[in-house]
């Protein structure tokens, strides 16, 4: 599904992302792990194309995505959330998600009427996402009036609005209470049955051992560990570069900061 | 009444050039080309009309097809810089138009009578409505029919998905793009659209003042162009219209009596507006209350949410 081939990103000779080779299978909720200043979010910007790797290679699906801008890069497949919610504030619910949407493959609606124009259908889809993301009655209020749970569903449900093969969350739950972590928990696994790839950056260890198939761990922009997360909690080297010390158990270690 | 009438004209005119900076104010740039946009209109327009004899519909288009041709020009290059550096290109490329048209002469005897931009004693024969018998009555009407057009194309936008785009661009350029919106097409066509209302808007301008030169379009007028929408929020189209009426009809010609005085509180009643109503004089909570007062505040049709 979606292949990094030694992908490196160096800022002024920091090295962001140092060498990472990844291989996320089709249909998987796979975690990035690491501490801060690891590489996770540089990794998701150079994924979704915010600024060209200084070597390697992101593929999805087969095709090699460099050069594409984040614009062609939703068209192929990638949307994403981001770690600050990134709304558009002064527009509707509605509206952000109306500016996401994509056709379906096969039901592509002509230039003037994607543009101009609406439809039944446009609509129904939009609805539907709404009432995935729990926003169903607040189409028509403007984004920035939304309560802080709901702006991050809502941007959860305009990256879902693009009808993406593969969706990366970028640290979803920072913020979140335990219920609202668990109610997140229920929609990647929703994202997951309708045959999403899901690439999950988290901090909050609950969300990430709960819902994820496979781990990857970052330290210093290298992969440090990967398994799956029963495997990761047993990892020694893990648990030294996440919590300075072998001897803490990841799971319990949650909203690390 | 001919004093009214004169001012009607100045209000159309100037909400037209308002809007073409309003459409890029949507997408976040900050243009001081539209009065180049604007000179070009007016030359062309008055060019086709007193050395062509085109009729004046014609000759309008004319003008802002070119008008929004430059503005695509521009828009490429524009793209690459922002904020103070974009607003300092842009009146780059307004001191190149007027001094271009500063030196532009093309004198040419039409019915035995030399017309033509004169350079620097500018273009003083663009007698259309004189020539044509309309008299000041029926250029208000002219003018107000692309005034209503042209809002009315721009309520239109707000209400698509184009518009909405445009809005998305000017919140935020990275979450646009990971929305699958191409910025720089986005950007471009707003800065044709707002050439082509600019182009119109000189057009208008040359035919209604029988006169231009190239102290016309000065960074002054630049300036206004984008206080105008500015000062009125960028909230609704009407914005734009109401802050023409308040600064050309209020502070201009109402405070008249003041004389030189006028100046001074003029500054003043826009630092002071501007205190109030930082969002503009039409922000966004007056267009909801509006709306909701019209009843259309929570319409059940989903798209319509203005």
């Amino acid at each position: 599904m979606l292949e990094l081939d030694d992908l490196c990103k160096y800022f002024d000779g920091i090295r962001a992302v140092d060498g990472l080779s990844l291989k996320i299978e089709r249909g998987e909720v796979f975690g990035l792990i690491g501490p801060n200043g690891s590489g996770k979010s540089t990794t998701v910007n150079l994924i979704c194309g915010v600024f060209p790797a200084t070597r390697g290679t992101v593929t999805l699906a087969g095709r090699n995505l460099g050069g594409l801008p984040p614009h062609r890069r939703l068209n192929a497949g990638i949307s994403r959330t981001f770690q600050n919610i990134r709304l558009f504030g002064e527009l509707t619910v509605w509206q952000n998600l109306w500016i996401a949407r994509r056709d379906a493959p096969g039901e592509e609606t002509g230039f003037m009427k994607n543009w101009f124009g609406s439809s039944a259908r446009i609509r129904e889809a939009i609805d539907e996402t709404l009432e995935f993301a729990g926003l169903a009655g607040r189409a028509n209020d403007l984004a920035q009036n939304l309560a802080f749970g709901e702006q991050r569903r809502l941007e959860l449900a305009r990256a879902v609005s693009a009808r993406p093969q593969l969706i990366l969350l970028d640290e979803p739950a920072a913020g979140m209470n335990r219920e609202e972590v668990e109610d997140l928990k229920q929609r990647i696994l929703t994202l997951k049955n309708s045959g999403i790839t899901v690439l999950l950056v988290e901090h909050v260890m609950e969300l990430v051992m709960g819902v994820t198939d496979r781990i990857a761990v970052l330290n210093f922009g290298k992969r440090i560990a990967l398994g799956t997360p029963g495997e990761i909690q047993g990892n020694d080297a893990v648990r030294e570069a996440y919590l300075g010390s072998p001897d803490v158990d990841i799971a319990e270690g949650s909203h690390h900061a | 009444m001919a004093y009214y009438f004169g001012l009607l004209q100045t209000i159309g005119i100037h909400t037209l050039l308002g809007l073409s900076a309003y459409i890029l104010l949507l997408t976040g740039q900050l243009s001081l080309a539209q009065v180049g946009f604007f000179a070009i209109g007016a030359y062309v327009s008055g060019i086709l009309t007193v050395i062509f004899e085109y009729h004046i519909v014609p000759g309008l288009f004319a003008g802002a097809l070119v008008g929004g041709f430059f503005a695509f020009l521009v828009g490429f290059p524009a793209l690459r810089i922002k904020g103070l550096m974009l607003v300092v290109a842009t009146i780059a490329f307004s001191e190149i138009v007027r001094l271009f048209f500063f030196n532009l002469n093309w004198r040419v005897m039409v019915n035995g009578v030399e017309v033509g931009p004169d350079s620097t004693q500018g273009f003083r024969e663009i007698r259309f409505y004189a020539a044509n018998g309309w008299d000041t009555f029926d250029v208000v009407l002219f003018i107000w029919l692309f005034v209503i057009l042209i809002m009315a194309m721009l309520w239109w936008l707000d209400r698509v998905r184009a518009g909405a785009t445009l809005r998305a661009v000017g919140e935020d350029e990275l979450a646009a793009q990971s929305s699958g919106v191409n910025i720089v097409a986005v950007k471009v066509a707003a800065m044709t659209f707002g050439g082509v209302i600019a182009g119109l808007a000189g057009g208008l301008y040359a035919h209604s003042a029988t006169y231009v030169d190239h102290l016309t379009f000065s960074v002054l007028l630049a300036t206004f162009a984008v206080a105008y929408p500015i000062l009125g929020g960028l909230s609704s189209v009407f914005g734009t219209l109401i802050a023409v009426i308040f600064i050309q009809g209020i502070l201009i010609e109402g405070m008249r009596f003041l004389g030189d005085w006028r100046n001074i509180f003029f500054g003043l009643l826009i630092i002071v507006a501007m205190n109030f109503r930082p969002a503009g004089l039409l922000d966004g909570n007056v267009v909801a209350r509006i709306l909701r007062i019209v009843g259309r505040g929570k319409g059940s049709d989903g798209e319509r949410h203005a």
